[in-house]
């Protein structure tokens, strides 16, 4: 699990280059809540603190975590996240193993519904044509700590909505892509900022998947099924639905590919259950985000998947050797 | 207010008049589940459920008549394994419809005290005992389910329950020895 | 039958076989006791046919079958019967099976051999009967009756034999060994058991890593002037040795889950069976010894022996110079399905083809168990296309029905999965403690259905006399009726 971590280095370091260090105030408190939590679950259950408490898992799911939530966002918000995904979707499933459902999710699900609004204050991209934020290490700390942003700061000042969240209220407010896509936010083929991000997740992914960590049935199914329907709908109506490249490199589909739905604990088991699985990831995906209510589909889109496994497994049951079906 | 409200009545009533009329089951799907039930009982066709024999057993099981921990020779297990088929609370045998045996048993006539009276033939529900009237009666243990049934008949309580050879399973005994080989062997 | 898929999964492992095929094959030193249990092959025990003072000969049948699937047994050496009593037995962990013992005269006084005739001039069915005598088992180490298969193969229209020479399992090299020096030995075999059960075509699978073997047949082959006999080079992948993966790699077909290879025609047969099968009917021998591998970082120096069954692993290891002082634990067998013997006082049997005197050099040690995280390695490797993360998941849990449908009574036991799993779970262990569970299961489920249909028979007959006699009954009153008015 340690080569996951290693894998998602290059995706953190164009984070932070795009958004600033926010993200890595949040991936220090969520992996010390990780480490908390789990420590305090393995010792109600009787079970031994190594080799489990430093086995990954927790902090993988912290990591992935907070890189789902904006850099600025108040302490709580990871903490409390974390602690969710820990401790009621992982160790009250039964621990490492056992749970159904994909615990980063399950936690970035409960902060989506409780708190949405805090969770679309993202930050602009520090890239040419945008008022840079120059928010420095101190000032970003005692944000995050205390909540509220600097006095020379208000919220709005320093806000922005992430690509996927302006292309839904400008498509809402009645613009066509065109016009839509003029925004600064976003660039030649995707969000100004984001593309990169994804492309470095897909990098990271890549070798995973060179080292055989990763199987390739869930990112290709899921990719290629995002792909082909916004394909098919941006065809048939370019002026209101994104293309396919723009949706493979926004918000976190290469994210959610290679790291969230590939987790092996709560996917589908076979070959080809890992395929329907990852299909269907991609489809929930594109249709929560072009006729849903959230601007990101792939969190919501895990969690249905995870609902469905038992189902997928039951008919996807491969051959055995001298066995007719 | 008012219409939404009458539409959630309305939509839970339909709702509940549907879901009424799904759980119906008809004939065909009331035998598909008393053959179910069947399949998992042990077949000893003792009694001692109070149903003569394993199918009205499976047919009160099936009508809700009667509860899932009636089966002494079926053990914990098929208890376990009937509470799963039906969707009802697992529970241990109820120890007043008798004790699970621990290991398989087979009846055994001592031939010196038989006096050919045909009683236990009669009573046994598996043919499990050769003989006929004033000829020696002996039990094909092969056969034999355990039931017991032919003991209370003889007049000369000639017969006796043993242990089953531990090599073969005796019919009718499958769950108990089931559990018993396992627990010999660990 | 299934269509053919050629075989998945698999390991490639280290071989560990160089330090025993260094040297040429030794005979074993003869002991001064020799114990042989009477259950040493696959279904009903030997029952002795001599008694505690007899005199015995080498090759004199000792112990008959005990019941339609069993084998003969006999005398090693020539000697006497001290008792016959139970002693531990390598079959059971140490744990005591009824076995003749015989002391050691030294002298290897031959029994008079059964009368060899040239096989080909002999029936089918004669050459049967004659093989069934030689005590022949499956050397490979399933040790089932040879003559049941051979047999059943018969009874086959178009069978054909496979001679399985893929010695897949890492450390086991004694018929790697057998082919280099004995290559004649398992061609003969080949072509006397193409007569026993009328087949066409023989192949001798070897694998890839076996050159010289694969030379050594291939000249006793042009030799033997059998065109019907044929070399197949096999890819070395674990578990390419096992019987039903192997005859798919070779002739393509998958023998059906609830069907033996012999159903479909197929008589696959170890390549020192075969050898045995020759040195029976060509030179009158019984199986009366085997070719068994010493080796591991635990013993001096690691060799194959030719040991007369009987003797004790202790004078194997003094044969090759003794334990080291790194040796940890004995094992029976392989490094991948091999058992751990509590001492070295047990006997050779006729499935021992292998000991490993292990050190920590060869053991790697086991870390903590931890959960599956079904990280699907297992899966990947499973040769008879299982899903051991689900059956891990349905052992613990004890749910036989799931069990049933996910296929465990197809694993083969190869511990591929084991091997691979990160979290240490031993899975083959796990399985092969709860397949008895699960036969037992099946076998209950079928009594039950006997007794249900002895049940119902009885009430129906029961129901049918009582009508009889309500019939009867209602054409008396009827007669009486009829008579009054």
């Amino acid at each position: 699990m340690r080569q996951v971590l290693y894998a998602l280095v290059p995706t953190v370091a164009l984070h932070v280059v795009f958004f600033g260090p926010g993200l890595l105030v949040q991936i220090i408190l969520g992996v010390a809540t990780a480490l908390l939590c789990e420590a305090a679950a393995l010792r109600l259950r009787g079970k031994p603190l190594p080799p489990f408490l430093l086995d990954g898992s927790a902090i993988i799911t912290a990591v992935l975590l907070a890189l789902c939530l904006p850099p600025l966002a108040p302490w709580w918000l990871v903490v409390s996240g974390v602690a969710f995904a820990i401790l009621l979707a992982k160790h009250l499933f039964g621990g490492l193993g056992a749970n159904p459902f994909n615990p980063a999710m399950v936690g970035y699900a409960v902060l989506l519904v409780s708190f949405p609004a805090r969770l679309l204050q993202w930050l602009p991209p520090n890239v040419a044509g945008f008022e840079p934020v120059s928010l420095s290490f101190v000032d970003t700390l005692t944000t995050i700590l205390t909540g509220t942003p600097p006095a020379r700061f208000t919220w709005d000042a320093i806000t922005s909505p992430t690509p996927l969240d302006a292309l839904r209220t400008d498509l809402a407010l009645g613009m066509t892509m065109g016009e839509a896509h003029a925004n600064a936010l976003f660039s030649a083929f995707g969000g100004k900022g984001w593309e990169w991000i994804n492309l470095a997740t897909l990098a990271g992914g890549g070798w995973l998947l060179a080292l055989r960590i990763i199987r390739w049935q869930i990112p290709v199914a899921m990719l290629t099924a995002l792909f082909v329907c916004a394909l098919i709908m941006s065809a048939a109506d370019a002026g209101a639905y994104a293309g396919p490249l723009f949706h493979l490199t926004a918000g976190a589909s290469m994210l959610g590919a290679f790291f969230i739905a590939t987790d092996p604990v709560s996917a589908a088991t076979s070959n080809r259950g890992k395929l329907i699985y990852g299909a269907g990831i991609g489809v929930l995906t594109y249709i929560i985000r072009t006729f849903g209510g959230y601007p990101d589909g792939v969190a919501f889109a895990v969690l249905i998947m995870n609902l469905a496994v038992p189902l997928i497994d039951r008919y996807t049951i491969p051959r055995i050797y001298g066995h007719a079906r | 207010m008012l219409p939404a409200l009458l539409t959630m009545v309305g939509l839970a009533a339909a709702a509940g008049v549907a879901a009424a009329f799904a759980a119906r089951r008809s004939t065909a799907d009331q035998d598909r589940l008393i053959d179910e039930i069947d399949a998992l009982l042990p077949q000893t066709q003792c009694g001692r459920c109070t149903f003569v024999g394993c199918r009205p057993y499976a047919t009160a099981l099936a009508n809700g008549e009667a509860d899932i921990n009636q089966c002494p020779p079926g053990g914990d297990a098929t208890a376990a394994a009937l509470a799963r088929l039906l969707n009802r609370e697992a529970r241990p045998v109820d120890p007043r419809f008798g004790i699970v045996p621990v290991r398989p048993l087979v009846a055994w006539i001592d031939e010196s005290a038989c006096i050919g009276c045909v009683k236990c033939i009669q009573a046994c529900p598996v043919d499990a005992i050769v003989g006929a009237s004033k000829f020696m009666h002996t039990v094909i243990a092969a056969q034999c389910t355990g039931c017991e049934l032919c003991i209370p008949p003889c007049p000369v309580d000639c017969i006796v329950m043993r242990p089953a050879p531990a090599a073969e399973l005796r019919p009718g005994q499958s769950s108990v020895a089931r559990e018993t080989m396992h627990a010999l062997e660990t | 039958m299934a269509r053919p898929s050629g075989v998945q999964g698999g390991l490639r492992l280290d071989a560990h076989k160089q330090r025993s095929t260094a040297h040429p094959l030794r005979t074993a030193s003869p002991p001064e006791h020799l114990v042989l249990p009477l259950d040493q092959h696959a279904g009903a025990a030997a029952v002795p046919i001599v008694a505690p003072g007899d005199r015995v000969l080498l090759g004199q049948p000792i112990a008959e079958p005990g019941g339609t699937v069993s084998a003969w047994l006999h005398s090693p050496v020539s000697g006497t019967v001290t008792t016959i009593e139970p002693r531990p037995s390598p079959r059971h962990h140490g744990a005591p099976a009824l076995s003749v013992v015989i002391a050691n005269d030294a002298m290897d006084e031959r029994h008079a051999p059964a009368a060899t005739s040239s096989f080909e001039h002999q029936s089918a069915g004669q050459l049967r009967e004659h093989l069934e005598r030689g005590g022949i088992v499956g050397l490979g180490g399933a040790v089932f009756p040879m003559s049941v298969k051979v047999d059943a193969a018969a009874a086959h229209s178009a069978p054909q034999v496979l001679l399985n020479g893929v010695e897949c399992e890492p450390y086991i090299s004694c018929d790697d060994v057998l082919m280099r020096e004995r290559a004649q030995d398992v061609v003969l075999g080949g072509s006397i058991l193409l007569h026993a059960v009328g087949a066409e075509t023989c192949i001798i699978a070897v694998e890839d890593d076996m050159p010289e073997a694969a030379r050594a047949l291939s000249s006793a082959v042009d030799r033997q002037h059998d065109e019907r006999i044929q070399i197949a080079i096999v890819p070395r992948v674990y578990p390419a040795g096992g019987q039903r993966q192997l005859i798919t790699t070779v002739f393509g077909v998958e023998v059906p889950y609830d069907a033996l290879p012999t159903e479909i025609g197929i008589l696959c047969q170890n390549v020192a069976t075969a050898a045995a099968v020759a040195r029976w009917v060509r030179d009158g021998q019984p199986l009366t010894s085997r070719i068994v591998t010493v080796t591991g970082d635990g013993v001096q120096h690691p060799a194959n022996l030719e040991v007369r069954l009987g003797t004790p692993v202790s004078s194997l290891i003094a044969d090759c110079g003794g334990y080291t002082e790194r040796m940890t634990r004995l094992i029976m067998g392989g490094s991948m399905m091999g058992v751990a013997l509590p001492y070295d006082e047990l006997p050779v049997i006729k499935s021992t083809n292998c000991v490993i005197a292990a050190s920590a050099l060869d053991l790697q040690p086991r870390a903590a168990e931890l959960p599956c995280i079904r990280c699907g390695n297992c899966a990947d490797v499973c040769p008879a296309i299982l899903l051991p993360q689900q059956l891990h998941w349905y052992v613990q849990g004890r749910n036989l029905e799931a069990l049933e449908t996910y296929g465990l009574m197809d694993c083969i036991e190869c511990g591929c999965c084991d091997y691979v799993c990160p979290s240490q779970i031993p899975l083959a262990e796990r399985f092969r403690e709860m397949k008895p569970v699960l036969l037992r299961t099946r076998i209950g489920r079928a009594t039950a259905d006997a007794s249900r249909s002895a049940f119902e028979a009885r009430t129906d007959r029961i129901a049918r006399l009582e009508a009889a006699q309500r019939a009867a009954l209602a054409r008396k009153r009827q007669a009486v009726r009829d008579k009054q008015s």
